[in-house]
């Protein structure tokens, strides 16, 4: 009984929201935000000319070219901050002081260099993810058990095959909790970055709606488009818990 | 016999924050035969660990010298494998996996061979697709023997390797241990806190003092195998080794 309820439970609380939003809208009497209904109406207008599946993948496509970048480059460099102690030493500084900086403070700086095509916000969004992930393998390298370590230079594992084959994969769980925060961030970023200086994707959508007539619909719509496919990103990066990898970790 | 581990006027020493250094071992001296069983007892925190670490090679000696198979150690190595109580078997890999893992450089057929007889000397050959998590705490660490017997090694040291056992579950990988000796002579130097487990396995028992850390006995068990711990022999010694370690008066 109870554990139906709680299955119901976010339905419920999803149900009230857009209840209370309609009720808003009555009682207020405004002219130009809209009600539930005229989002749902603005989401099929937009389905049907085809430019949403347009502005989704670019959107989608940038996030995935940046987020990929960003872990080729991140996971390498944050197993050698994690494993040799000189290169953190030289290293995190500069990590920690760019780490703080919002990647839309970068945003004129991506345009100076990469001028307004894919490249700025594909850069914005590496830029973005990138640290997160660094920082989750760091911290995953540090808290490797000292045991495995030990074990590994008994058996005489060394080099490569000890970061490879030891030290990855002990650590990997928290590898992927840093992938899925930067994975989170980098959707946040897209939509920032397809503000300015690109004609395509959510971001874009949001703006040339309010810009072309006021389509406060439109904005609401892509809105809830962006929750949606965000939320559907974090289940996808949540399913690499099961993976026989990360597993050992979570159970017992 | 010939001599396997000769340590020779062992000095170790570890400088406290305060700038006091704590003496460990001031001209420790052991040595132990080929294929010999050997158990050290003694209080806690008197430098068995250290011992363990200082024969495998985790740590260096400040003074003298120490030689397995008359080689001296420098490092860790496959020559001498350390068993703890907190296993070390890589959960990530399988069973069949932790051992293969550990076998490099080796052709493909010869590592397999090799992980199949030790995986059946431990009896886990039914589960060698399994991943550590779904072992039970006993069949760990028998894993844990099997790596570590794999790479055929000249030496083995176990610390406490049953510590973290139920009290059955200890009793048998008692059994277990003394099968697998029986199949592969192996030397091996044991730590424990369990003088039952000492005076059931080893060929001599050495008793510690407290740091700096010093062997006051030697008792050679000469007790036949299966022994039972309600053997009058295996009793008074071990009222004997109770009494030296201050566990029991009178």
């Amino acid at each position: 009984m109870r554990s139906r309820t709680f299955r119901i439970a976010p339905y419920l609380v999803v149900a009230i929201l857009i209840a209370a939003w309609w009720a808003a809208i009555r009682l207020s009497g405004t002219r130009i935000f809209p009600g539930p209904w005229d989002v749902v109406l603005g989401v099929i207008s937009l389905a049907k000319e085809g430019v949403l599946v347009h502005h989704i993948a670019a959107s989608l496509m940038r996030v995935a070219i940046g987020f990929l970048g960003a872990v080729a480059l991140a996971i390498p460099l944050g197993v050698a901050m994690g494993w040799y102690p000189a290169t953190y030493r030289a290293l995190n500084p500069v990590i920690q002081m760019l780490r703080p900086i919002s990647p839309i403070a970068w945003i004129p700086l991506a345009i100076l260099w990469f001028g307004v095509g894919n490249t700025s916000p594909i850069f914005l969004i590496l830029l973005s993810s990138f640290f997160p992930m660094v920082v989750g393998t760091i911290a995953g390298v540090h808290s490797v058990e000292r045991q495995y370590i030990r074990a590994a230079e008994n058996f005489g594992i060394t080099g490569m095959k000890l970061l490879r084959q030891v030290i990855v994969p002990a650590a990997m769980a928290q590898i992927v909790t840093g992938m899925r925060i930067g994975l989170g961030v980098a959707w946040l970023v897209v939509v920032a970055a397809e503000m300015v200086a690109i004609d395509s994707g959510l971001g874009y959508l949001i703006i040339d709606s309010r810009n072309a007539g006021n389509r406060y619909d439109l904005v609401v719509a892509a809105m809830v488009i962006i929750g949606v496919i965000g939320f559907f990103l974090d289940v996808l990066m949540r399913r690499m818990d099961r993976v026989d990898a990360v597993k050992w970790r979570y159970v017992r | 016999m010939s001599v396997d581990i000769d340590a020779r006027d062992v000095w170790k020493s570890y400088q406290l924050e305060n700038g006091a250094s704590l003496s460990v071992l001031d001209g420790f001296t052991l040595t132990v035969a080929q294929h010999e069983f050997v158990a050290l007892v003694g209080p806690s925190g008197c430098g068995k660990s250290t011992l363990l670490d200082l024969l495998a090679g985790f740590q260096r000696p400040d003074r003298g010298t120490i030689t397995v198979a008359g080689q001296p150690v420098g490092r860790p190595s496959p020559k001498g494998i350390l068993i703890t109580q907190k296993g070390s078997v890589f959960p990530w890999i399988t069973a069949w996996r932790n051992l293969t893992f550990v076998l490099d450089g080796l052709p493909e057929e010869e590592r397999a061979s090799r992980a199949r007889h030790y995986i059946e000397l431990v009896g886990l050959q039914d589960f060698a697709s399994a991943f550590p998590y779904q072992l039970s705490g006993g069949m760990l660490q028998r894993l844990e023997l099997a790596r570590a017997l794999v790479v055929k090694p000249e030496v083995l040291y176990m610390d406490e390797p049953f510590g973290s056992l139920d009290a059955l579950t200890r009793l048998r990988m008692r059994q277990e241990l003394l099968r697998i000796r029986r199949e592969e002579p192996q030397t091996t130097v044991l730590v424990t806190h369990d003088v039952d487990e000492a005076i059931a396995l080893a060929d001599r028992v050495f008793v510690l003092s407290e740091r700096p850390m010093r062997i006051t006995r030697i008792v050679e068990i000469l007790i036949d195998h299966p022994r039972s711990m309600a053997d009058p022999r295996a009793v008074a010694l071990k009222d004997s080794i109770l009494h030296d370690l201050g566990a029991i008066t009178e």
